[in-house]
């Protein structure tokens, strides 16, 4: 599905990723996890594509193809999704017509005619209830006056209707409360199949009480640094990172000495 | 001196056939247009109103003026072919400065509305047209005084008191001519006590490969608690030129839309001078511009609350692109007396390139501490976070920034109160931001898809 070799990525000059190794299969959830300003954000920011970030090292393989070569709409019609941690408001365009213009953007990019009106209701009354969606925001601008629960809803619904086969979801638990944190997640896992994967970005133990994740990564200083079951979101919520930034200074000290 | 000559030298020769063939309420200013035009001259790029409109170069080309009113034969249901209407318009063609009548416009008008030929009213009603032609324009403003030295026709819409129009008043201008021509257009709209209208005002030039300039002034009476809108849609090509200068007098109680959308044009400059003559009048101005290649487009507004009570909201937004050119320029003057007032302004600039230029001077100058007063300016581009979320779920980047664009005209074009108008003019800038033009070189509201 996803391979990830030896990626260097940096913003403003600044290198924040500095060589992340990940592979991720058909099916399997990744987590990743890392204290702040590791680099969790920037890696799902250079896997969509933002041209903010600059890459410059290392090799993408998605579903057979270079990712880096594709630009982020191409991504998103090969298969990728990116969950925003924080959902972006565009006051003036609606949710039906983004929504269309998306759907019909990778219709046309497999060669398929535009869909039509009553099957595209269709699509979104089916996909809104996913997520519990409220339809009276389908008629509201993107994100515009959204609570924070509704908008990160909304990016669920967004990759119900792209059915993507690999979905990243960054920090798709901040600012939830329990209540909204047991949708979004219920709505990541109705979409679950063998063939799609995920890689779920968090901070918090708590999300994956709701999404069972496959293989957890702990993301440091701009590398993984630890893989390990289920069983390693558990230590971290218990004994924090500070271990696991112990242990990696600590080499890394050696390495500076030789 | 330079391009103001040949009109001066026009009228010093030509004097005596400019007023056989026009109404002594017109003629009558003429000396005082050209006096004005002599003492001053025209402004220069120096000036300070003026310095994005270049006076002296639009008007230096060997523009005709059709002072001996040759009928120039142009078949309007050619132009306007489609009569089906989304909305009920009356409408009126003006063929470069001579008001045309077509068939039927009258036939949705109710009693007590006016609209007619301004050189034909100010031959019935010659009081009239006296007492308002002029009155409100300034002489010393050169668009006003060049209008005024060579108008000899244009439109009247006089709507009596308590009447209610309940149709949309249409009125197109167009252009077309086989040789480089310059109209004086001149329109005087009188809304009486309680009168209500709505007016949409389209320009159009159709021999796309022929100099225009529209050199017009529009004086507009708004009488104690008269309701207007004022749309008025230009769609014209780049080689023409367009001086427009509004002016506006509002009595108390009444309300005034004015809206100036620019689609298609060459170069452009619109005034606005508005006052208010009675308390709890309330004026809201809408302006949009979509400029690339070479178009220029200068606004200048001049709002001036003088009584207490009354509320002005201006919004302005500009996309420009290409080397083309936007300029914004609106002063709202509260006097000292003006207490009560509410008076807020807003630029909004979209910059798409870099050759292209975009300037904004919002003012405000307030003499009195008891007003809610705030103006704004911004120039920027688009928003690439927008950009690369849309982008993230598959929207093409293209696509994307069409999209944007014409969000970021919406809350112009939501202001327009008249449905099918709003909805046709959605469809229109849609279509700009397209690339494409407008599917009929015609009025929006006059056709069918």
């Amino acid at each position: 599905m996803l391979s990830v070799r030896d990626l260097h990525a940096e913003i403003d000059g600044k290198e924040i990723l500095r060589g992340v190794n990940l592979d991720v299969n058909p099916g399997e959830v990744h987590a990743i996890m890392g204290p702040n300003g590791s680099g969790k954000s920037t890696l799902s920011m250079v896997l969509a594509g933002n041209p903010a970030y600059t890459v410059t090292a290392g090799e993408v393989s998605f579903r057979g193809k270079d990712l880096l070569s594709m630009t982020p709409d191409v991504r998103s019609h090969e298969g990728l999704f990116l969950g925003f941690q924080y959902p972006v408001e565009i006051p003036g365009v609606s949710m039906v017509n983004f929504m269309r213009a998306a759907v019909n953007a990778k219709r046309k990019y497999f060669g398929e005619p535009p869909m039509g009106a009553s099957d595209f209701l269709k699509l979104m009354r089916e996909k809104r209830a996913i997520v519990e969606l409220d339809n009276k925001l389908a008629s509201r601008s993107v994100n515009e006056g959204f609570s924070g629960g509704e908008k990160k809803r909304n990016e669920i619904f967004q990759m119900a209707v792209l059915e993507p086969s690999l979905s990243i979801l960054d920090e798709t638990d901040s600012g939830l409360d329990v209540d909204a944190l047991r949708i979004v997640a219920e709505g990541v896992n109705k979409l679950r199949t063998p063939e799609t994967s995920a890689i779920v970005i968090t901070h918090y133990q708590r999300l994956l009480d709701y999404i069972k994740p496959d293989v957890i990564h702990v993301l440091y200083k701009g590398r993984i640094v630890y893989t390990g079951g289920p069983e390693l979101a558990l230590e971290i919520e218990n004994r924090g990172y500070d271990w696991i930034k112990a242990e990696v200074d600590a080499a890394d000290a050696i390495k500076g000495e030789a | 001196m330079g391009a103001l000559d040949q009109y001066i030298a026009l009228w010093q020769e030509h004097g005596a056939l400019i007023d056989a063939k026009a109404p002594e309420a017109l003629n009558r200013l003429r000396p005082e247009a050209a006096s004005s035009l002599i003492e001053r001259g025209l402004p220069s790029p120096k000036d300070e109103d003026y310095r994005h409109t270049d006076l002296d170069r639009i008007l230096a080309p060997d523009f005709g003026v059709n002072v001996g009113r040759v009928k120039i034969d142009v078949n309007p249901s050619e132009t306007f072919r489609c009569d089906v209407p989304m909305l009920s318009t009356s409408l009126f063609l003006i063929v470069n400065d001579a008001f045309a009548e077509t068939a039927g416009c009258r036939r949705m008008l109710p009693e007590g509305v006016d609209v007619m030929s301004l050189a034909a009213y100010a031959r019935s009603n010659p009081g009239f047209v006296s007492d308002h032609y002029g009155r409100l324009a300034d002489m010393a403003n050169p668009i006003v005084a060049l209008n005024t030295l060579l108008c000899q026709d244009g439109i009247v819409i006089r709507v009596r008191k308590g009447v209610k129009v309940e149709p949309t008043i249409q009125i197109v201008n167009i252009f077309n001519n086989s040789a480089a021509l310059l109209a004086a257009r001149r329109v005087l709209i009188v809304m009486e006590e309680d009168a209500e209208a709505k007016v949409l005002v389209c320009d159009h030039t159709q021999s796309s490969d022929v100099d225009f300039c529209s050199v017009q002034v529009v004086e507009v009476y708004a009488g104690v608690r008269s309701r207007l809108d004022f749309y008025d849609l230009e769609e014209s090509t780049r080689r023409t030129s367009r001086l427009s200068s509004l002016w506006l007098r509002q009595e108390a109680g009444s309300e005034v839309l004015l809206d100036a959308m620019t689609l298609y044009n060459g170069t452009t400059r619109n005034e606005f001078y508005t006052s208010f003559a009675g308390r709890h009048a309330r004026l809201r101005m809408l302006g949009m511009g979509i400029e690339d290649d070479s178009r220029r487009l200068d606004t200048y507004s001049r709002i001036a609350h003088d009584v207490p009570d009354c509320n002005t909201d201006e919004l302005f937004k500009y996309t420009v692109d290409d080397e083309a050119m936007g300029a914004f320029s609106g002063l709202i003057y509260v006097a000292e007396g003006a207490s009560k007032t509410e008076a807020f302004q807003s630029n909004r600039n979209l910059v798409g390139s870099d050759t292209a230029k975009m300037h904004s001077k919002p003012q405000l100058e307030i003499y009195n501490d008891d007003v809610k007063c705030s103006h704004g300016t911004a120039i920027g581009q688009l928003d690439e976070k927008q950009l690369f979320y849309m982008m993230t779920r598959g929207i093409s980047e293209a696509q994307a920034r069409f999209m944007l664009k014409q969000a970021f005209m919406s809350d112009v074009i939501d202001g327009i109160s008249l449905a099918p108008l709003r909805d046709r003019l959605k469809l229109m800038v849609e279509r700009r931001f397209a690339g494409e033009k407008a599917a009929c070189a015609s009025c929006p509201v006059s056709c069918k898809d």
